[in-house]
């Protein structure tokens, strides 16, 4: 595999190898030597056009992990901002002779751009409103961690179907593992064409939760409410918010996920984001093993 | 002037005749031996193409067209008359500005240019921009566009549709209801989907030719509606027409061919408004292109420089090249049936523009603004070989058939043996 562009790039094999080289590095990092000479005189660069300071950190902690030299390339303050074009920042990264671009971008399709101009590989940290494969990958390790295989799992992703680069790659990854994948929102936030998805959707949260192993919480930006989305927050939360009395519909097994950001009290309610059963916290760990692992195997071999 | 003996040339796939140019017009060869003889063996004859539909930059953004350039790529593709649309910076909004640009249309020579006005001052759809000095300037303005924005308010359209019947005028309209079109990339439907790049609902289009037909009845006006994109807009079309409403619209070479699939590789030389749609469209276009429903092709040829392109898809500017591809792309569409490609190409595009020395079938008494194109010819669409500056086109590397051999306008050869001579 030459870049990681979508979670349709990942066949069963491919995935699996991730999740597993995942579960490699994981056991690494709680040794005392958190550091591995694999990636040593390889040359990262982070290029970040969104403010992203956790996914950057990760990124970041998971090249230096694997003794990759690691430039961070901020579009904030740089040449950047001053209007240098993708174009010219990736002639001068093709220039530099780096190995990888790690890159986040407010447009869909940056990352495919990208990947035109520049011979090295290209890592997908989330591109507008397209996809966000790491994300994805993440999720399908926490989910394999916590509740055995994927194969036949129920995963309810709930909120702004519409605007989620997470959705769109957790939709493709979850159906290539074999989990069975139910998008909930307001029909205002499922996208037009989603027929095609493989996954069902409803529009009733607390129809689905019975049946749920694994309920996904997406971020809904305040903003959208002056789009006509939906009416107030207030509203989505009590039709889509996850809070204690919709946490009791769930099975007793079931897992609380949420990418982050999240909103309190929006999307997900502050015990529930808290409680036992919600892995917010162990996917931002596991989000380093699995660059980890997307690292190692994009550049590793090389 | 040269005068020209065209050989066993076929005029719309009829019997092999020559034919003999002189003084502007076509004659039955006699007299003294001609200047120069072309063997046209082989080669159809067409009525000088006629499009409803260019832009050519100019004045504003020279870099990525001119008025020259542009018309040079029109008559390498066959036309002696392009429509240049007001989108240019300044504006065509006044009778200054058009009669600039077709003073250098006239200049350059190669193809009649007939400037479109603005409907509204500055193409920002608050007020009419004077419609009256426009018509009644050098360029003799009859079509006015707001195009690459839509005519949105309708109380304002209303009143330029009524406007206009004062001198015989058209508007048209870029059905756009942009408030359905906010942050637009693609066709809305499963691509949109897929790609997480915002959707421009073809409901969009319709809605606006819809509201459109039924404000050009009520007033008693004339609507021509520009690059006709949906199925939907062709069942508008069609029931409007069937009113009686005084309609008539186009479509692109690009609408014909491409579809939304496009866009799956982010390369914004894909990119378009209104944008490639889905292939229930292309064939619903097809099918009212050759049944007349929609009038005629036009290409929305649209140069944009490097830098404008080569970028995200959500920063890229909308618009492709055609003027050069235009009638391979259409006749790859509509096979050689020269009857109906010489009706949608000139024919009824030099109609509905008032061109009245254009659309003229290449026959004895008429004049001599026609084009010769090898049929049998197959060519590979090449950016680097184009004549336009921009290298925008959607068709690089795609083979295509017919190859525009020659074009006269008025009795002087503008391309011969597919070189332009000037
Ligand atoms: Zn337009």
């Amino acid at each position: 595999m030459k870049h990681l562009l979508s979670a349709a790039d990942l066949d069963l094999d491919a995935a699996t190898l991730v999740l597993d080289t995942a579960t490699e590095m994981a056991a690494m990092a709680s040794r005392e030597v958190k550091k591995l000479p694999t990636l040593r005189g390889r040359t990262v660069v982070n290029l970040f056009y969104e403010d992203s300071t956790r996914t950057r950190i990760s990124f970041e902690t998971a090249a230096k992990r694997l003794s990759a030299d690691v430039i961070n390339f901020s579009a904030k303050g740089s040449s950047v901002e001053k209007g240098e074009s993708l174009k010219d920042t990736a002639l001068t990264l093709q220039a530099m002779g780096i190995d990888g671009v790690v890159i986040r971008h407010p447009a869909s399709g940056a990352p495919n751009t990208l990947s035109q101009w520049v011979d090295g590989s290209i890592l997908n940290a989330g591109d507008g409103t397209h996809e966000h494969p790491t994300q994805a990958l993440l999720d399908a390790y926490t989910m394999r961690s916590r509740l055995g295989q994927l194969k036949g799992l129920r995963v309810a992703i709930v909120g702004d179907v519409l605007h989620s680069r997470v959705a769109r790659s957790n939709v493709l990854l979850l159906r290539t593992l074999g989990a069975e994948v139910t998008l909930v929102g307001p029909p205002t936030l499922v996208p037009v064409g989603v027929e095609d998805w493989p996954a069902t959707v409803s529009y009733d949260l607390d129809s689905v939760l019975p049946g749920t192993d694994a309920v996904m919480m997406l971020r809904v930006q305040r903003e959208r409410m002056g789009q006509a989305y939906f009416p107030s927050a207030r509203e989505y939360s009590r039709r889509y918010g996850l809070d204690n009395r919709r946490v009791k519909l769930l099975p007793e097994h079931a897992i609380i996920m949420h990418p982050g950001p999240m909103i309190r009290g929006m999307e997900i309610a502050p015990e529930v984001a808290d409680s036992p059963r919600s892995t917010i916290v162990e996917q931002v760990a596991n989000g380093v093993s699995v660059r980890m692992a997307c690292l190692y195997l994009l550049l590793g071999g090389k | 002037m040269t005068t020209y003996l065209i050989k066993n040339v076929s005029v719309l796939g009829g019997e092999p005749r020559d034919l003999l140019v002189r003084d502007g017009q076509l004659h039955e060869p006699s007299g003294p031996a001609a200047d120069v003889t072309i063997d046209a063996t082989g080669l159809v004859a067409l009525p000088g193409l006629v499009d409803l539909h260019t832009h050519l930059r100019e004045p504003g953004r020279e870099d990525a067209e001119t008025v020259e350039t542009g018309s040079r790529a029109a008559a390498l593709g066959g036309y002696t008359a392009v429509c240049a649309m007001a989108n240019t910076d300044p504006v065509a909004d006044t009778a200054g500005v058009v009669e600039q640009v077709y003073r250098l249309g006239q200049a350059a020579g190669l193809v009649d240019v007939q400037p479109i006005g603005a409907v509204t001052v500055g193409l920002k759809g608050e007020t009419l921009a004077e419609l009256g000095a426009m018509a009644e300037s050098a360029a003799k303005v009859t079509m006015f566009s707001d195009d690459g924005f839509c005519v949105n308010d309708p109380r304002l359209m209303r009143r330029a549709l009524e406007y206009v019947k004062a001198f015989g005028g058209v508007i048209a309209q870029h059905a756009e209801e942009h408030r359905l079109t906010e942050g637009a990339q693609v066709h809305e439907g499963v691509q949109s989907a897929k790609l997480g790049l915002t959707g421009w609902p073809a409901v969009a289009e319709e809605a606006i030719i819809a509201r459109d037909v039924l404000l050009t009845e009520h007033v008693g006006s004339r609507l021509h509606v520009c690059h006709v994109s949906t199925a939907g807009s062709v069942e508008v079309l069609r029931h409007a027409k069937a009113r009686g409403v005084n309609v008539t619209a186009e479509v692109t070479p690009h609408h014909l061919l491409l579809t939304d699939v496009r866009a799956c590789t982010y390369d914004p030389v894909n990119k378009v408004n209104p944008p490639l749609r889905t292939q229930s469209d292309v064939d619903a276009l097809r099918a009212a292109l050759a049944e007349g429903i929609i009038d005629a092709v036009a290409t929305d040829h649209a140069p944009h420089a490097a830098e404008d392109k080569e970028c995200e898809w959500s920063r890229a500017r909308p618009g492709m090249l055609g003027l050069e591809t235009a009638l391979s792309i259409t006749m790859q569409v509509l096979g050689n049936d020269w009857e109906t490609i010489a009706e949608r190409m000139s024919r009824t595009p030099a109609r509905i523009a008032g061109l009245s020395e254009h659309g003229h079938d290449p026959l004895p008494g008429n004049p001599a603004s026609f084009t010769l194109v090898d049929p049998a010819a197959r060519w590979t669409v090449d950016p680097e070989a184009l004549a336009s500056l921009s290298r925008n086109t959607p068709y690089a590397g795609m083979e295509l058939p017919g190859r525009v051999v020659a074009t006269f306008l008025r009795g002087e050869a503008t391309v011969l043996d597919g070189k332009a001579t000037r």
